[in-house]
């Protein structure tokens, strides 16, 4: 190996990402969002975005534990779940404004969070999975039993209330894509710099080498804990737009499936970027609306497609993105220095 | 001047170190040696936090260490790097460096601020410097020689600023060569640095010639402990570990 290709930087872009650069693209990225729905008004594409908004800040969230913590949730949906029906339960019993309710479903997965993650982060690798898919079905099971909160197996009846507040009514599909895309951008750039910070970097440290990281005198169990806290946070806000979205929330929100979504979004989009989860959050909600609208089989033809990802191909699409534009500027390093040789 | 007194450590009732007493000036060199199974490692982790002694103290100027957590540990003074270089394969060298910065000023759970830190680099370029991995930062650990990995390894116990660094054969799995370029380094840390060094070595060239004192480990115990004469001449020593050939090339 030359000198020059052992030298090159192995990050995507030379100097490190800040967070004005983040934001300059955050806002970007809604603006042209907002525009597309502008150039093409049609409902399917406004609920498409929405759900996938959902998907995405859940399946992110999921990649802050998975990705960046090596801490692999088979439970993930749980919190996603949680979410949605702590927001829809506030908003129906105790009819507050909707930033408010949305605080207080904040606050009280945080909690739940906080108790679970104490429990399962005592576990290691595939024990801390089954603890959490243990949890998750002691959510699921809570859900339908406890049939005059939650509605049992039929879900939260009746509508969730989108009183407006501040001139926005979340009732309004039009409002309500403009609120999902900007909790979209909003949740992102938080997870982004959460990834970016000290603490992110403590979280690779401890994915790649527990025990030297413990040597080095960070204390693994408190920033796995607040790992686990936090992704379980951005998951209730995922749930919450889709809360909102469906006016409702159903069992299947913290079932093992919706977990088992997460992890294949973020196998499908790259597990190795800050973005393949948002990615993988597009291909299943595309694969699932094509496919379900051609074939009763879905599920068989879901399952050959992650076979595909999970066997052959090994990596998600961003991570297949993310080499190429690695590759590309060593090789540009490469030529630079042989050029300055000669 | 750490100080162990009467440090022991079973494992199923096999004793891997029993009533081990040694001290280690401050500033001072020294080896340890012993054979295979000494209890040379264990000893080690004892120190650092690595294991919890079964009974016995380890004191850093006058301090207790046993019963402390890895990080009051660290905290104290004691940094060490291991037998099997201990890395962050993800991670490039300079990345590796200010994490572990980063987690010595207290800021592993700073979610507020980006990595890495402000004036943190110089530190960092500073004791990369020291090792010879200034050329490296941006090479992803992985792709280390193995001699870098081990570099790097003493590198992260380096930026905690130890008092005593403990370097667990610094030169396993390095040929002739490489050798010799890793015990040089490890010779002008100690004496640029000024710490308490501590090392296990297997290779009794190197001990003799750049350790100005040396410990002897075998099955749990301190065997002899003085200069490398003093052990060259030891009779048990020679009986249990050098074998008559080190004795005979000595006399």
């Amino acid at each position: 190996m030359s000198n020059e290709t052992l030298n090159a930087p192995s990050r995507l872009f030379a100097g490190r990402p800040t967070l004005k650069r983040d934001v300059i693209i955050a806002v970007a990225a809604v603006a042209a969002l907002i525009l597309l729905r502008v150039i093409w008004p049609s409902p399917a594409v406004t609920d498409f975005a929405i759900r996938v908004a959902a998907y995405a800040i859940f399946a992110t969230s999921l990649n802050l534990l998975v990705g960046y913590a090596g801490m692999v949730s088979f439970g993930h949906g749980m919190f996603f779940g949680f979410g949605a029906y702590c927001f829809g339960l506030v908003m129906q019993r105790l009819a507050l404004p909707i930033p408010l309710a949305i605080l207080i479903t904040v606050a009280s997965t945080a909690v739940l969070a906080l108790v679970i993650g104490a429990i399962c982060i005592r576990l290691k690798d595939i024990y801390f999975s089954f603890i959490t898919l243990a949890f998750q079905m002691l959510i699921y099971s809570l859900i339908i039993a406890w049939v005059p909160l939650t509605g049992g197996d039929q879900g939260l009846q009746g509508g969730i209330p989108r009183p407006p507040f501040l001139g926005i009514n979340l009732a309004n599909p039009l409002h309500l894509y403009v609120f999902a895309i900007v909790m979209l951008a909003v949740c992102l750039l938080i997870m982004r710099h959460i990834a970016e910070s000290s603490f992110g970097y403590t979280l690779r440290m401890i994915r790649d080498n527990t025990d030297r990281a413990s040597f080095l005198g960070i204390n693994v169990y408190l920033v796995r804990l607040m790992a686990f806290v936090i992704a379980g946070v951005f998951a209730a806000l995922g749930g919450v737009i889709m809360a909102l979205f469906v006016s409702g929330a159903y069992p299947e929100f913290s079932n093992w499936t919706m977990s088992g979504e997460g992890i294949f979004m973020i196998m499908m989009g790259g597990i190795s970027t800050f973005i393949g989860p948002t990615a993988g959050a597009i291909i299943l909600s595309l694969l699932n609306d094509v496919v379900t609208r051609r074939t009763e089989h879905h599920g068989l033809a879901l399952g050959i497609v992650i076979l595909v990802f999970a066997l052959g191909l090994k990596k998600g699409v961003t991570d297949f993105a993310a080499d190429w534009w690695r590759a590309r500027r060593e090789g540009a390093v490469g030529k630079q220095a042989a050029e300055a040789r000669s | 001047m750490l100080q162990v007194n009467k440090l022991s450590k079973s494992f199923g009732g096999v004793a891997a170190i029993s009533d081990v007493t040694l001290g280690f000036p401050t500033g001072s060199l020294t080896a340890i040696i012993g054979p295979n199974g000494a209890g040379k490692s264990t000893f080690f982790n004892l120190i650092s936090g690595g294991l919890v002694p079964d009974a016995g103290e380890v004191m850093l100027d006058g301090k207790n260490l046993v019963g402390r957590n890895r990080a009051e540990i660290i905290a104290a003074g004691i940094g060490r790097a291991f037998q099997i270089a201990k890395i962050f394969p993800s991670l490039t060298v300079e990345e590796t460096l200010l994490g572990a910065i980063g987690a010595h000023q207290g800021h592993s759970a700073n979610l507020w601020q980006r990595f890495p830190l402000p004036r943190t680099r110089d530190k960092v370029g500073h004791v990369a410097g020291m090792l010879g991995l200034a050329d490296k930062m941006h090479v992803l650990s992985a792709n280390l020689s193995h001699g870098d990995h081990k570099l790097l390894d003493i590198a992260l116990a380096l930026v905690l600023e130890p008092r005593v660094l403990l370097l667990d054969e610094p030169t396993a799995g390095m040929g002739p060569d490489e050798r010799w370029r890793m015990i040089d380094r490890v010779y002008q840390l100690w004496e640029t640095e000024k710490m308490t060094l501590v090392f296990i070595e297997h290779d009794m060239d190197i001990v003799f010639k750049i350790a100005p004192s040396i410990r002897v480990l075998c099955y749990g115990r301190v065997l002899a402990e003085g200069t490398p004469d003093e052990i060259r001449n030891s009779p048990q020593v020679i009986e249990a570990y050098l074998g008559t050939d080190h004795g005979a090339n000595a006399a």
